[in-house]
């Protein structure tokens, strides 16, 4: 049987070309890689080459004949020992329409979700944190973080920290401070400043099997990191069916500190909990802080875990224990109340819970809940307790637009718009570049008064 | 530290090679079953690629599918200078090669081009990103130079574990403008990770020649110079040439000097991508490389003379190769597609 030379596809969106011109005759002997003939496509003019050895039996279209579909036979190579006899019963076989590629037959998709998939989507749920009943210790947020690392790096061996400035100095924050003493600088370990660089050869140590821990001086800098971070780091199990993991903790202080403008003061929490593949958690506690950290060390799959400048010197309990964790994905309700759910992470808890003291005042009982964990989101704890209250008031210190309060308005329509009394409002940061006089920095930055009028708003009282 | 004149025999006239600051002993001949093996090894690689490039024609591979055909001298020589398994194997888009290199199976590299259950990544990786732990190939990844420091990681994680293995990173003519390449130069040497960085260089980033995209184009060796790293300019063409310049940098890495570059002075034949308008390079020139570098018309002109093989041989290897391209085309034509239920699978490891 020839071997049927056929109309290729030269780019994937060619369905159909022009034969422009013939650079071989019938008769001719060609080899594999031997250019048969000129195609011009809905981009360019290419050419074609022999992949088999042969004589060229027959050429079935004629130079310059327009609109030749993809797959249609346009040449018969006789092969080895074949003679021109076998052409004819090829002929035949070839005036059927052109075999169109055996496009793999699928039964038709699902139809897609008519929900917005939310981060919280197809992940399992997270094992409820356990209640510690033991002793308990006051740490700063630093020292929390410091004895997390500690901790997991005296427990795993393949755990090590590096980023700029982490083992000589101590830590631009001082959070990695005593770790060179104890575990010296094979594992803790100085960069250059580099941070396209080093989180991709973060990425690399963890595609082998180690698990690092990636400090950003501030997650302003890791955008010059997000393409190892997304495309290399997030999407790599995926892309391998399963094979690489990536387990590597990406940390260090995100959103506003104080006066320090534009480029050092934004929040990343919206950018990163977009994409599926990562983790993402924004501790408030000092105990969450280290309970979180140490999961996100643990877990197998890459987490960005952001800090806050303002909160690293604050003091809160945490259990006294080197094996106590807190579960990624689950939040916490941190004051009760039945009148109106306000929502908030890291340095926004703070404030959600003197918002809340405030309008207690008032006589409005308000329930805040730190969210921990942005991807996965637990919305299932927001719409419980929405639809308790009847109201949601969500804060972030990023933008509004496409943020985390977007997310959560989103889900809260979705899954508990009967329960809603009021309209969900949003208090975040001004949509601006964070300014450097310290009246406008104010001005930008949601404040406590800003939620306690958010709040009044949705209960429907008078500011 | 200016380049002298190699002094390797295997140096072609054609393609300038030389070395800078590094001694690459002059290859010595290869005992005739090596020489059999490359053959076969890049024999595989070149009928693998044209079969790809013939299913791309008839719709069966979709999206980007970058062929390797031209360079198999590279992989196939570089290859031989590692440790299959232990060492650890990583580069770009245009990775078909690598893989048949590192002996990754050609049925699940070719069902992977075709999106199906029994490819590499199960049909959820396609050409550009496929990975076997096993034969210690890291990907297949698609941003050009992201690789770089992947690769950097992976020579990090051979010193950190003290497992003597190197890492073999490679990337384009074009990746060498990339900053995160220098970024990767710069940790290597400061930290003497065992990397072994291979240049590919094809000419063409994409359609622009190496001369518009590059200042001191006709020296890319020479761009880790400023971090000290020793490198050697070779004739990407001639597998015998690769193999000893990869004893070298091999040697160099695994015997914790740090990191070697070696830029491969290679072509490739055929479009960046399936769609290349060839408009940024002439026929002639095109074929000229093939009529007098090809790498295994080279090595087989050799293999005649030397009486390493006899046609008669190279026949045998030519149809065992034909069948084994003819299988794996079978079997990813045959390997049923992805469950629907794959869809959303390995987003996340299970904590």
């Amino acid at each position: 049987m020839p071997i049927q030379i056929t109309m290729p596809a030269l780019s994937p969106t060619m369905t159909e070309g022009t034969l422009v011109k013939w650079l071989v005759k019938e008769g001719d002997t060609v080899a594999s890689g031997d250019v048969l003939a000129e195609i011009e496509t809905d981009k360019a003019t290419m050419e074609v080459e022999s992949i088999d050895e042969g004589t060229v039996g027959k050429l079935l279209v004629a130079e310059g004949t327009e609109a030749v579909p993809v797959n249609t036979v346009i040449a018969l190579l006789l092969a080895d020992g074949e003679d021109r006899a076998a052409l004819d019963a090829a002929a035949v076989a070839s005036a059927a329409p052109a075999p169109v590629a055996d496009a793999p037959s699928s039964p038709p998709p699902p139809p897609p979700s008519t929900v917005a998939p939310s981060p919280s989507a197809g992940s399992a749920a997270p094992a409820i944190e356990p209640e510690w009943t033991g002793a308990s210790v006051m740490l700063t947020v630093r020292e929390a973080l410091r004895d997390a690392m500690a901790e997991e790096m005296r427990r795993d061996e393949r755990v090590f920290l590096m980023g700029e400035e982490v083992a000589e100095y101590q830590g631009a924050y001082k959070v990695s401070q005593g770790l060179l003493d104890e575990f010296g600088p094979r594992r803790v370990i100085d960069t250059p400043i580099t941070e396209h660089g080093f989180a991709g050869v973060g990425a690399g140590a963890a595609m082998y099997g180690l698990k690092p821990i990636v400090e950003f001086m501030t997650f302003n800098f890791a955008m010059q990191a997000i393409d190892q971070i997304i495309n290399s780091s997030s999407k790599t199990l995926y892309m391998s069916g399963g094979q690489i993991e990536n387990s590597i903790v990406f940390r260090g202080p995100n959103g506003a500190a104080a006066r320090v403008a534009a480029q050092h003061s934004q929040c990343y929490a919206s950018w990163y909990a977009h994409c599926p593949g990562l983790k993402v958690v924004a501790p408030w506690s000092a105990a969450d802080a280290k309970g979180l950290l140490k999961s996100a060390i643990r877990d197998p799959n890459p987490v960005i875990f952001l800090e806050h400048e303002i909160l690293y010197g604050q003091s809160f309990e945490v259990p006294e224990s080197d094996d106590w964790t807190v579960p990624i994905g689950v939040a916490k309700v941190v004051r009760p109340g039945r009148d109106v759910t306000i929502t908030g992470f890291s340095i926004m808890v703070s404030k959600a819970l003197e918002a809340a003291e405030r309008l207690a005042a008032e006589g409005i009982e308000a329930e805040v809940i730190d969210l921990r964990s942005l991807r996965p989101l637990d919305a299932a704890t927001v719409i419980e307790s929405v639809k308790k209250t009847n109201r949601l008031v969500t804060t972030e210190e990023g933008w509004a637009a496409c943020g985390i309060g977007a997310e959560l308005a989103a889900l809260v329509m979705d899954q508990a718009f009967d329960w809603l009394d009021a309209p969900i409002r949003r208090v975040a940061g001004a949509d601006l570049p964070m300014p450097y006089a310290a009246n406008l920095e104010r001005l930008a930055l949601p404040q406590t008064e800003h939620i306690v009028a958010a709040a009044k708003a949705v209960c429907y009282r008078e500011s | 530290m200016a380049p002298r004149q190699a002094a390797t025999k295997a140096a072609s006239k054609k393609v300038r090679a030389k070395r800078s600051s590094a001694k690459i002993k002059a290859a010595p001949e290869a005992r005739p079953e090596e020489l059999l093996g490359y053959y076969r090894d890049m024999l595989l690689i070149r009928r693998f690629e044209e079969k790809a490039g013939q299913m791309y024609g008839m719709g069966l591979i979709g999206g980007f599918c970058h062929l390797y055909i031209g360079q198999e001298a590279v992989v196939v020589g570089l290859q031989a200078a590692i440790e299959t398994g232990r060492d650890t194997v990583i580069t770009s888009y245009r990775d078909h090669g690598h893989m048949l290199a590192c002996g990754m199976d050609p049925k699940g590299v070719m069902a992977e081009l075709t999106g199906r259950s029994g490819g590499y990544s199960k049909g959820k990786g396609g050409s550009m990103h496929m990975f076997s732990r096993e034969t210690g190939f890291f990907g297949g990844h698609g941003i050009v130079g992201a690789q770089v420091p992947l690769g950097t990681g992976l020579g990090f994680a051979h010193k950190y574990s003290a497992n003597g293995n190197v890492s073999l990173t490679y990337l384009g003519d074009g990746a060498v403008n990339q900053g995160q390449v220098y970024e990767s130069f710069n940790m290597a040497a400061l930290w003497r990770l065992p990397v072994v960085y291979v240049i590919e260089n094809n000419k063409y980033g994409m359609g622009t020649s190496i001369e518009r995209a590059a200042a001191k184009s006709t020296e890319l060796h020479h761009r880790g110079q400023a971090y000290g790293i020793p490198s050697a300019q070779i004739d990407g063409m001639d597998v015998v040439a690769v193999k000893a310049a990869g004893d070298t940098a091999v040697a160099h890495a695994r015997g914790g000097d740090g990191p070697y570059i070696l830029e491969m002075l290679t072509y490739r034949y055929r479009g960046h991508s399936m769609s290349d308008p060839a408009k940024y390079r002439t026929k002639e020139e095109v074929q000229k490389v093939r009529q007098e570098q090809d790498p295994i018309d080279r090595l087989k002109s050799r293999l005649l003379a030397n009486g390493g093989a006899d046609e008669t041989r190279l026949k045998e290897i030519d149809r065992e190769i034909k069948a084994i391209v003819t299988e794996a085309a079978e079997f990813a034509q045959n390997s049923p597609e992805p469950d629907l239920a794959e869809l959303t699978t390995n987003i996340y490891a299970q904590a």
